[in-house]
């Protein structure tokens, strides 16, 4: 039995070991290049606001953000290109960052995402201008008392929150980071960053400020507690494995440890924290990919939030969340799964038939919306559980898929406005269809997209994850599913039976024209709804070729 | 490569839909040209697809095939047997004869102001029947399984805006009720029969999880393919797989057609909706259902079909009873209309699952027969409908002395439907008839109750709405009208040809219910002779 030796005890002896092998860290720098990009023109970001004249800044950080977004996602395509997400898959940054399929697939679907909501953050034409000046969504003044004199001062003068530019990119960064961490700590580091942001941009909107700050102290309040968990779990695992390595913990748990830490001889390979930990990590995990019981945040934060900023999370968080879990549990956690994959499925199924059920006394487009969410958090997870290759596959599919048709979804939420802003009470849609057919044609395919519908690419998604499912023997998940699809497709039509059937309102809502920014993101996202369920095959193909995870 | 014919014959609509639909809002006459155009095009292909059809020939003809989901195993195949054939030319000559007949059914009515400068009801109309009519075509002729289910899942989209989105002229009933009941039918139909696809969808993702555990190139949707695999022993499914498959394919398709207890939706739809439409749902869109039974539930599930065999004949001779029943106690002409169909899908169904290539033939014809007699009776009841504003049989009285031309074509198309001899459904309903009554007697015989019973409300519905007295709403009500005539006539000579002559039909049809008896592995039974002592 070898001695049990204190690590503090030990310092100094270890002091001297650590100073012979001192190294200067490797960085690989290109493998690491969209990241890097995206996060430093973030940090250029601030410095224009420091240093830039109030009225060029708007221009300024767009063309910064634009720029910046396009060049990280050259560098996607370009690592793509040579080979990282197939043959050449890495990991980079001393073991913490790995540069694989999934993450430059996630990383250039998260990129485009980002760059589509830029455009309906920058949309300037929708709300009337104060004072001559065109504004934005945003609130004047973020730090003024809403409704008080400050306010009433910052209107006036015209002050705008271009802030906003670098936020989305901080966020952007810590996304592009989460699904890509190879080390726990990574993990923890890339979650706070991308969630720090948000809560912040979800507290700045122009209008009905007090629900927004309440959506964001509400987001905030449950994401601190979601990431005290993750972190009590982190340091769970770290007492299980000594380590942090997701490959180095996934050796402890198949029982073949590369060396015991002598500090923690007492905890390692002790099951008990594995558990714990493994259970409270996925908690934080779960939560902020929104699946039941973890999603009480969901329909009161997308409410609140300013309408781009729900976009952008709907559709990137989730993303970058799957992804990570995707690693977590493919990675570290394979020699779990008989026990991980029970409590998924109960997971997978309450967020399904949840969700969809919720959704039908919905009475508000943002909080339907957010309810679908759910419901399609327990469709992903279902493509989660076939634990295979094709799984993978699908649930990186219908991650790029889903996350259009939402932000073209809220795109077109942005649009529908009368003299209060934004008419997301359902009853003001009626007789939508009617009056501007074509928005309401977009909002309808978007909504069939979301309902499953074949020849667009929720369908697409849908069968994609639901045959991984099957193959892998889950027919159960797949006929909950399905029933739940059958239910969710309820309330999706509803929504189409008020804007084409019903009456419209006197005084209704009317569609304001905006200007090519959010026409060009609305386009798009009916684009790719229509080609990813007509010819989906290129981008199954991309998905199937990015399919591997690299393990060491 | 051949030209892909049967492609041309499914995309032509949908190019008409979309020239339709774009027609300014003006221009609205041209619009209705322009579908019906479109329409003539389309039963120009299918003429052509009919005579490139040889009899004898293979069993799927004019195939075509690309790849086009690989990761699914999915392929763009098309191919058809006489069955289909038969379907996709009784679509195409309805479609033209609907357009006609809706000429003026989605116009601004006089008073209403157009809602918006965009609004183009008129257009949609159009657009959206050569929609519907394009995705069913495409369903008959896909050998894919995934590629039709995408269309008859589809098909519901274009299918629910034309039952939702247009309705007869409010009667005394007031607008705002009726708009209320059509949303109702709208939501109904879509959600039954969005219910019906998620299941067969699952069935589907089921049935390409077991070929693709055993088949070497992965899992398929290849009906070909998979029949083929079966046959020589590469593929098979074990008997709770293939009964749970089969079960989730024919809910589907039994919501589409539909059966007893699934048919609730029908009575609705077809009620609220305008009577084109109303036809475009019962003699076009749920033959989908019935033709879907015969292709892939035999095709692909024949023992499991032989074992449901049972249930599936009683829950057919049900509908039969039920639907002529209710049939009988409608006060709504429309609604009975759809109560009449519930009970001639039920001799559909019967037919095909008697197992018995007469009940087969007589099924296939009487899906053609039932098409057309279904739609002169419904045509005629909407003009009827269309001149009064109310769809109560008891508004009406004496009509047949006021529009004797009207009540003459109401005649027909009432006599047809009770399957008159010398009528198209006579020889169908005859023939299935035969092929039940051969294997399973009692069952032939409960059927026969159904022919009794449209006797009774076919001819009550004559009697009440045509004879007697006129009343003061029906004493100055005009004759049918040059387009109504046009629209009416031609059905009227091809229900009374059929009846004469079916040879045409059933020398395509009878083959491709010979190779699908043939799937199933049974045979006619032989005639007994009881040998006397």
């Amino acid at each position: 039995m070898s001695p049990v030796i204190h690590p503090y005890t030990a310092a100094p002896a270890l002091l001297t070991q650590a100073q012979e092998r001192l190294e200067a860290p490797q960085i690989e720098w290109v493998a690491l290049s969209p990241t890097l990009i995206v996060l430093g023109v973030a940090a250029v970001g601030i410095l224009v606001e420091a240093f830039a004249p109030q009225r060029a800044r708007y221009l300024t950080q767009l063309l910064l953000s634009v720029i910046g977004i396009a060049a990280a996602f050259a560098a996607v395509v370009g690592l793509a290109a040579s080979g990282y997400a197939t043959t050449r898959a890495e990991i980079a940054g001393m073991g913490s960052i790995a540069v694989d399929g999934p993450t430059l697939f996630l990383q250039g679907v998260l990129l485009l995402v980002g760059l589509v909501s830029l455009f309906l953050f920058a949309e300037r034409r929708l709300e009337p201008a104060e004072h001559g000046r065109a504004v934005d969504s945003f609130t004047a003044q973020a730090a003024a008392v809403p409704g008080g004199p400050a306010e009433r001062e910052a209107v006036k003068v015209g002050r705008t929150t271009t802030e906003i530019f670098p936020l989305l990119l901080f966020a952007l960064g810590g996304m592009l980071i989460f699904p890509a961490a190879n080390d726990l700590l990574i993990l923890f580091i890339a979650l706070e960053v991308f969630s720090l942001p948000l809560y912040l941009l979800c507290a700045l909107a122009r209008r009905r400020r007090l629900l927004s700050q309440e959506a964001a102290v509400k987001y905030f309040l449950l994401g601190a507690f979601a990431s005290a968990f993750l972190l009590f779990g982190i340091a769970l695992l770290y007492g299980y494995a000594g380590t942090l390595d997701y490959a180095g913990i996934a050796e402890v748990i198949a029982g073949t440890p590369a060396a015991v830490d002598p500090g923690l001889a007492s905890t390692m390979g002790n099951d008990v924290y594995l558990l714990i930990g493994g259970a409270l990590l996925l908690m934080g995990l779960l939560f902020k990919v929104g699946a039941v019981p973890f999603h009480m945040w969901t329909p009161d934060v997308y409410q609140g939030a300013p309408t781009p900023v729900t976009g952008f999370m709907a559709a990137a968080t989730k993303v970058a969340a799957f992804g990570a879990l995707l690693r977590l549990l493919y990675v570290v956690l394979p020699g779990l799964q008989w026990d991980w994959e029970p409590v998924l499925w109960g997971v997978a199924i309450a967020s399904m038939v949840a969700g969809a059920v919720i959704a039908i006394t919905q009475t508000d487009v943002k909080r339907l919306l957010a309810y679908s969410s759910i419901a399609h958090a327990g469709f992903i997870l279902t493509g989660v559980l076939a634990v295979s290759e094709d799984g993978v596959s699908s649930v990186l599919f219908y991650l790029a898929a889903y996350s259009f048709v939402t932000l073209g979804a809220f795109a077109v939420v942005t649009l529908v406005r009368d003299a209060g802003g934004e008419a997301t009470h359902l009853s003001k849609w009626a007789g939508l269809g009617r009056r501007s057919p074509l928005l309401a044609g977009v909002f309808a395919l978007f909504l069939l997209a979301f309902a499953g519908i074949p020849l667009t690419s929720g369908f697409t998604g849908k069968f994609a994850v639901f045959r991984a499912a099957a193959e892998a023997g889950a027919i159960g998940l797949v006929i909950v599913g399905v029933l739940a699809s059958a239910v969710a497709a309820f309330f999706y039509i509803r929504v189409i039976v008020l804007m084409f059937f019903s009456d419209p309102q006197e005084g209704g809502p009317s569609v304001v024209i905006p200007s090519p920014m959010t026409t060009s993101v609305v386009g798009l996202a009916a684009v790719v709804t229509l080609v990813l369920g007509v010819a989906p095959q290129y981008f199954l193909d991309l998905a199937q070729q990015a399919a591997v995870f690299a393990f060491r | 490569m051949s030209f892909p014919l049967l492609t041309a014959t499914a995309v032509l609509p949908a190019i008409g839909a979309v020239a339709t639909a774009a027609v300014p809002a003006a221009r609205r006459e041209a619009a209705k040209w322009l579908a019906l155009l479109f329409s003539l095009g389309t039963l120009a292909l299918a003429a052509a697809v009919l005579l490139n059809f040889q009899p004898g020939g293979d069993r799927y003809q004019l195939t075509e095939s690309h790849a086009w989901i690989p990761a699914f195993g999915v392929r763009y195949e098309l191919g058809v047997d006489g069955i289909g054939v038969a379907m996709i030319a009784l679509t195409a000559v309805i479609v033209p004869f609907l357009i006609g007949a809706g000429w003026n059914d989605a116009d601004p009515r006089e008073g209403e102001t157009p809602a918006g400068r965009r609004w183009r009801p008129t257009q949609g109309f159009f657009a959206l029947i050569l929609m519907v009519q394009a995705m069913v075509i495409m369903s008959f002729a896909a050998t894919d399984i995934f590629l039709f289910y995408i269309f008859f899942e589809a098909m519901l989209i274009p299918m629910y805006f034309l039952i939702g989105g247009f309705g007869d002229r409010a009667g005394e009933h007031g607008e705002e009720r009726q708009s209320k009941q059509r949303t109702y039918a709208a939501v109904k139909f879509l959600l039954y029969n969005l219910a019906g696809g998620l299941i067969m969808l699952a069935a589907v993702v089921g049935l390409y999880a077991a070929t693709a555990g055993q088949l070497e190139g992965g899992g398929t949707f290849s009906l070909q393919a998979i029949t083929e695999a079966r046959a020589a022993g590469e593929l098979t499914f074990a008997q709770n797989t293939e009964r749970l498959l089969f079960l989730g394919f024919f809910l589907a398709f039994a919501i589409k057609a539909p059966l007893w207890p699934l048919h609730t939706w029908l009575p609705n739809a077809m009620g609220e909706s305008t009577a084109p439409v109303a036809v475009l749902i019962t003699a076009v869109v749920d033959k989908v259902g019935t033709f879907a039974m015969l292709r892939f539930c035999l095709g692909l599930f024949p023992e499991a079909s032989v074992w449901a065999t049972p249930v599936v004949l009683a829950l057919a001779l049900v509908s039969i009873v039920y639907g002529a029943l209710l049939a009988l106690g409608q006060r709504d002409m429309k609604r009975l209309i759809a109560y009449a169909s519930i009970s001639h899908f039920g001799f559909i169904v019967l037919g095909i699952f008697a197992m018995t290539s007469q009940g087969q033939s007589g099924a296939t014809l009487y899906m053609v027969n039932h098409g057309i007699a279904t739609a002169v009776l419904m045509l005629v009841a909407g003009f009827l409908i269309s001149r009064r504003g109310s769809r109560l049989i008891a508004d009406y009285g004496g009509v047949q002395k006021a529009a004797p031309v009207l009540a003459g074509t109401f005649l027909v198309g009432g006599l047809a439907t009770l399957s008159l001899p010398g009528t198209g459904p006579f020889v169908s309903e005859f023939l299935v008839l035969v092929g039940t009554y051969s294997r399973y007697p009692v069952a032939g015989i409960i059927a026969c109750a159904g022919i009794v019973l449209a006797a009774l409300y076919v001819l009550i519905l004559y009697q009440r709405t045509m004879t007697g007295p006129t009343r003061s709403t029906t004493e100055r009500m005009p004759d049918l009208r040059p387009r109504e005539l046009a629209v009416v006539g031609p059905l009227i000579a091809l229900v009374l040809f059929l009846g004469v002559f079916p040879k045409p039909l059933t020398d395509i049809i009878d083959p491709a219910v010979d190779h699908t008896l043939s799937d199933v592995g049974v045979e006619d039974p032989a005639p007994e002779v009881e040998a006397r002592p």
